[in-house]
């Protein structure tokens, strides 16, 4: 049957009919839809675990226990998941394991644009790169034979505008679900350094073993394609490079690999010698061009294209032929500048309140990954730092070591519920027993946003919304040993702010944790209607409340609010900003 | 890229609809039997970003992305929208403008002006260059029930450019909505609503 999927929905579709047992991912963009289409298919058990690091370890013991297992991230959530799947490598399979990796080229929501086919190389484990929804389906189904053949952890690697295009799949029976036999066995499975010695004999022999696959089987499995044409140029690229280069220069010779990691040579070499000029075009590293060049093939790449963001069809077309580029419509130059357009905080978004709190406030905020990284932005302009999930809470610590804990009476970590169970606990237990004074915001809005609203670990459901255990983070915070914890409602942002200020003075850790569900949950979301109401006569026209930026009230021309009834989410900011009571809910109007 | 190729770029800002839109095109094409490739961008874009969706189809789609100069339609959800992605419509492509404006942060903070007469400014760089319709398709969702409906106003009158027959296109709203079924009246009322704008009916 064929049908048009996403590339992430598309891989899910080949793990099931692959007959994947065990799924287990922490949502990440570009990568979170597979996880969630797996979740679809009723007889494969899946979670959304803690962080990826927890989901490669669950779906590890699953493929040793004779399962098919697969655990989903994206680039950064790779460098999480990074270390079992270093040694994994070592220990091989027992049931087929597939790490699949969505990297982020051109950063379209994501803090760095790594490459995570060095992984591959780093970790000696073998890298499929599908082109588009159809291979997406056949080499996450391949992936699970293949793990199981060559006794190796499998990467399926993907990238956003394979991830996120939409393209035709034909689907196929899934195989039956089968769970192989377990026989306790420690000279595989327990990597102390007397085993571990004799793996890495096996790994390395191993690799051997996948090069002579990708030379001899892979293209006869239609994994790696050599097109023949034109051989005054050929092409060696891979994933959606491909798709460029076959509309940018239809003519040329193209070998396109779908497995990047370890590379076929003499299949390279034997293409490269048929042709005139040879050109490497892949994102991000010159990874297939440098093997390449050190095995002695001469080729183009990096010379001609750049390492950062993705490539395009234009790129390539000037890059390689001297065709006119593409006649655009409009005439610029008789067009305004159109002006920029960031995201923003929703209307009734919890971190608003907060984040004008710590604004008012002046204090240096140590931000981490979720909506809220927003909070960087004009109107609240409330962030100094962002690295990666829970380092606020680290970073905060080293803030008071550096300033022998002066900072600490200005300096805030914010960090979202699911980051902070990701990895902000272990920061936050790190610093009460090395005796730091800092203060951490757990903004709490009940979901893990920014990936499209997944549950997590506080939010009282599972992946398949059935109801869950929900950590108590208040009793959590307690338990590691943090002295205070408050709880505050940030529509209320002058109480919010009061409370900060107060544990800011404290010389001790102190937790508070800032409550109110997102506003685009069931949870969090007001019907809608006219929730608000003006009084006229009491409005100053002073302006504060529209320079809160809420997308759901605008300032008209003489500075009074229009409160959209659609938009608005009744979360009463805006009430608590005004100074002359002139903003009101309506029930209290 | 082969003649029978079609473009079609779907601009706008978060939440006004343009990925239901562009998943309905890729219905739409499957039902003609063509090859298809629509491209989305999730994340942060959703949060009143700008946000850009691509359907391309014909006998066989490689890239899924659209660039500069090749799309044959560009339907720009929000006025300004049409000026930062105008770049990307081939000489005698069709641009459709919703003339809604949606002013964004730097406008709101007054760090940026919202440009004043978009539509002369457009038939201006466009004169004898693309067909160019503006109109108020907020106003034409509010009728039918919802600003939700913007999109499916969009794609009525991009229908009226393409010759595509409408049943079609009214089979492609029923099955993108085939799960939440309630709202396929209003849909199909919006894309007819849609039509006239290019029809003139």
């Amino acid at each position: 049957m064929k049908t048009i999927m996403l590339g992430n929905e598309a891989v899910a579709r080949g793990a099931y009919e692959a007959g994947v047992k065990v799924v287990a991912s922490y949502p990440g963009t570009p990568s979170t839809e597979i996880t969630e289409t797996i979740a679809t298919y009723d007889n494969i058990y899946c979670e959304w675990a803690t962080n990826e690091k927890v989901g490669a370890e669950v779906a590890i013991g699953a493929s040793i226990r004779g399962a098919r297992a697969m655990t989903c991230m994206k680039h950064v959530g790779m460098n999480v998941a990074a270390d079992p799947m270093f040694t994994a490598s070592y220990e091989g399979v027992n049931g087929g394991l597939v790490f699949v990796v969505a990297d982020d080229p051109g950063m379209h929501s994501s803090q760095n644009e790594q490459d995570s086919r060095n992984y591959g190389r780093f970790a000696k484990l073998p890298v499929f790169e599908p082109s588009d929804s159809q291979e997406c389906k056949d080499f996450a189904k391949y992936a699970f034979s293949f793990s199981e053949k060559f006794d190796t952890p499998v990467i399926l690697r993907l990238h956003t505008r394979v991830s996120h295009s939409r393209s035709i799949v034909n689907c196929e029976e899934a195989e039956p679900t089968i769970v192989r036999e377990y026989t306790k066995n420690v000279d595989k499975y327990v990597m102390m350094p007397a085993m571990a010695i004799k793996r890495h004999v096996v790994v390395e022999k191993r690799t051997l073993d996948l090069i002579d696959e990708s030379e001899n089987q892979l293209l006869v499995d239609g994994i790696h394609k050599i097109e023949m044409n034109d051989t005054k140029i050929g092409i060696i690229t891979a994933g959606a490079s491909y798709q460029y280069v076959k509309d940018a220069v239809p003519n040329a010779s193209v070998l396109k690999l779908g497995m990047v990691w370890p590379l076929p040579m003499h299949l390279i070499a034997d293409f490269a010698k048929k042709v005139d000029r040879v050109v490497v075009v892949e994102e991000l590293d010159p990874f297939i061009e440098n093997e390449m060049k050190v095995a002695g093939i001469a080729c183009e790449g990096k010379n001609l294209f750049t390492l950062q963001g993705e490539y395009t069809a234009r790129m390539i077309r000037s890059a390689l032929t001297d065709e006119p580029l593409p006649e655009v419509a409009l005439d610029a130059d008789k067009l305004p500048t159109a002006p920029g357009r960031p995201p923003l905080l929703c209307a009734g978004c919890p971190h608003k309140g907060v984040f004008l709190a710590l604004n008012r406030l002046k204090a240096q905020v140590m931000g981490d990954i979720g909506c809220y990284t927003l909070g960087t932005l004009p109107p609240t302009s409330a962030m100094d730092v962002s690295v990666c999930m829970g380092a606020s809470v680290g970073m905060a610590h080293g803030f008071d070591k550096a300033s022998d804990g002066a900072d600490s009476k200005k300096t805030v970590a914010v960090i979202g519920d699911s980051t902070f169970l990701h990895s902000g606990i272990t920061n936050l237990i790190n610093a009460v027993y090395n005796q730091s004074s800092i203060t951490v915001l757990i903004l709490d809005n009940s979901i893990t946003g920014m990936t499209g609203h997944q549950q997590n670990a506080a939010s009282g459901k599972n992946i398949r919304l059935a109801a869950a255990p929900a950590v108590d983070l208040e009793a959590l915070c307690r338990s590691v040993g943090v002295a205070s914890v408050r709880v505050v409602d940030p529509a209320d942002t002058f109480g919010t702010e009061k409370v900060i200020k107060e544990e800011l003075e404290r010389d001790v850790v102190s937790v508070v944790i800032v409550r109110r569900p997102c506003a685009l949950i069931p949870t969090g979301k007001k019907p809608r209607g006219v929730n608000i109401v003006l009084d006229n006569d009491a409005c100053k026209s002073c302006g504060a409340c529209s320079k809160i930026m809420c997308p759901a009230l605008i300032a008209d021309e003489n500075r009074r609010p229009v409160i959209d009834p659609e938009t608005c989410n009744a979360c009463g900011l805006c009430v608590n900003i005004c100074k002359f009571d002139a903003l009101k809910k309506k029930e209290e109007a | 890229m082969k003649s029978n190729d079609v473009s079609i770029v779907l601009a706008g800002v978060g939440g006004q609809g343009t990925l239901i839109a562009g998943k309905l095109l890729g219905i739409l094409a499957m039902k003609q039997g063509l090859d298809v490739k629509v491209s989305e961008v999730h994340g942060m874009s959703q949060r009143g970003g700008s946000v850009i969706t691509y359907v391309r189809m014909g006998d066989k789609v490689n890239s899924p992305i659209i660039e500069e100069g090749t799309a044959d339609y560009c339907l720009a959800f929000e006025e300004v929208e049409s000026v930062r992605w105008s770049k990307l419509l081939k000489k005698n492509g069709t641009l459709l403008v919703n003339n809604q404006k949606i002013k964004s942060l730097p406008v709101l903070l007054g760090k940026a002006e919202y440009p004043t007469d978009i539509a002369a400014s457009l038939q201006k760089a466009g004169e004898g260059r693309a067909k160019i319709f503006e109109f108020d398709a907020y106003s034409a969702a509010m009728e039918c029930g919802s600003v939700k409906a913007v999109n499916m106003v969009m794609v009525g009158a991009l229908s009226a450019s393409m010759d595509i027959p409408v049943e079609l296109w009214e089979a492609a709203i029923q099955e993108a909505f085939a799960t939440k079924s309630k709202l396929i009246p209003m849909n199909l009322m919006a894309f007819s609503k849609g039509r006239t704008f290019v029809t003139g009916d």
